[in-house]
C-alpha cells in the first residue's frame, strides 16, 4: 500500500469538484473522482470513474476499485449534487425524486461504502457539501433545500456512528458560487441571498477548498458533526 | 444446514482481521461455537458491525456475490445469525446459495 493519501471526490467533471481535483493533486494526494460523463483531467495522480452516484452497483464497483488498486481511502468529499429552482406547486414528483436520489441517497451510499473501507484502517475524513439554501429557507428551492437538510442530518448522525472508527464527518455549505447549479437563478434573487449573508459577496471555489482543508487535516480529529456555512449565514 | 467450507474460511479470515486490531480481551477464537453477540457475546455492537463488513467484502471477493448480511430478514430470524460463528456461517452460506453462487 502506498503512503500517499487517497481522496475520493464525487462530481468532478466541473464546478467545485473540478477545482478540488486540481487543488488536491497539487497538495500531493492521489485523487479518485467520478461523474456521470468522462472528465477532461490529465494527471498521473488522478483516476476518473464514470459513475452516477444514484447507481448503487456503480458506486460499489468504484469503491472496490479503490480498495483493490490503491488499498486505502483517507478522505471522501461528497460534492455531486443537482438542484432545480421551482415553486413547490410546480415541482414534479419526478424532479423531487431525482433530487433526493442524487443528493440524499447518492451521498448516503457513497458515505457508507467509503466508511466501510476507511474503518479497516481506523481513519477517515468525510466532508459533505450542503447548502445555505437550508438555513436561509430559500423560496423556490423547497426540494433542494430539503435534500440538503437531509444531508446535514446524515452528516451529524454518521459523525456519531463512525466516531469509534476515528472517522470524522462534517459538512460545508457554500454561499452562491458562479457554477451551473445557480445559472438559472435570477440575478435579483441571488442579490437577495448575498444581502442576507454577513459578507455580501459570491463565494469562490477557493473558499470551499479552505473549509474542506480544515476538516480533513489530521489535526481536526476532534471536530465532527459540524457544518460550516460560508459567507456568514 | 451445514455451512459452506469456503464461507467458514472467509469468516475465520475476517476474525483474523478483527483480532489484529482488537484489545486482548476481545480476541475471538476461530471456532463455530464462538459466541459473537448477545448474552456472553465477545463482540460489542461496533465489533459486530466491523465483522459483518469484513465478511460481506470477502463474500464479494470470493463469490462475486453482493449480499447484505444485516438486513430486516436477518433481524427477524428465530435464531439470530449473529449469535455464534456457526450461526453466522449458516446464514451467510444460505445467502450465497440463494444468490446462485454455489
Amino acid at each position: 500500500m502506498s503512503n500517499t493519501p487517497v481522496i475520493l471526490i464525487t462530481g468532478t467533471r466541473k464546478g467545485i469538484g473540478r477545482y478540488l481535483v486540481d487543488h488536491y493533486i497539487e497538495a500531493g494526494y492521489r485523487v479518485v473522482g467520478c461523474s456521470r460523463e468522462p472528465a477532461n483531467i490529465e494527471s498521473d495522480a488522478y483516476i476518473h470513474c464514470i459513475t452516477d452516484v444514484r447507481d448503487e452497483a456503480g458506486v460499489k464497483a468504484m469503491l472496490s476499485t479503490v480498495r483493490r488498486d490503491l488499498g486505502r481511502l483517507d478522505i471522501l468529499i461528497n460534492n455531486a449534487g443537482i438542484a432545480s429552482m421551482n415553486h413547490s406547486l410546480l415541482t414534479t414528483t419526478d424532479m423531487a425524486q431525482r433530487i433526493f436520489e442524487t443528493n440524499v441517497i447518492g451521498t448516503f451510499v457513497v458515505c457508507r461504502e467509503a466508511a466501510k473501507l476507511m474503518q479497516r484502517r481506523r481513519y477517515g475524513r468525510i466532508v459533505n457539501l450542503v447548502s445555505v439554501a437550508t438555513p436561509l429557507k430559500l423560496e423556490g428551492e423547497a426540494l433542494y433545500a430539503s435534500s440538503k437538510a437531509a444531508v446535514t442530518s446524515l452528516t451529524q448522525i454518521m459523525a456519531r456512528e463512525l466516531s469509534a472508527y476515528n472517522i470524522t464527518v462534517n459538512a460545508v455549505g457554500p454561499a452562491p458560487i458562479h457554477t451551473d447549479l445557480i445559472q438559472s437563478v435570477p440575478q435579483e434573487k441571488l442579490q437577495q441571498i448575498l444581502d442576507r449573508q454577513a459578507i455580501h459577496r459570491f463565494g469562490e471555489f477557493s473558499d470551499v477548498a479552505n473549509a474542506v482543508d480544515f476538516f480533513i487535516k489530521p489535526e481536526s480529529e476532534f471536530i465532527t458533526g459540524q457544518v460550516i456555512y460560508l459567507g456568514g449565514v | 444446514m451445514s455451512a459452506n467450507p469456503k464461507v467458514i474460511e472467509l469468516i475465520y479470515d475476517s476474525i483474523d482481521e478483527h483480532n489484529e486490531i482488537a484489545n486482548t480481551s476481545k480476541i475471538l477464537a476461530k471456532s463455530l461455537d464462538t459466541v459473537l453477540f448477545g448474552r456472553d457475546g465477545n463482540l460489542d455492537s461496533l465489533g459486530l458491525v466491523s465483522l459483518i463488513v469484513a465478511v460481506e467484502e470477502r463474500v464479494k471477493d470470493e463469490f462475486g456475490a453482493d449480499i447484505s448480511v444485516a438486513d430486516d430478514r436477518a433481524m427477524s430470524q428465530t435464531q439470530s445469525p449473529f449469535r455464534t460463528v456457526g450461526t453466522l456461517a449458516d446464514y451467510v452460506s444460505e445467502l450465497v446459495k440463494e444468490a446462485g453462487y454455489v
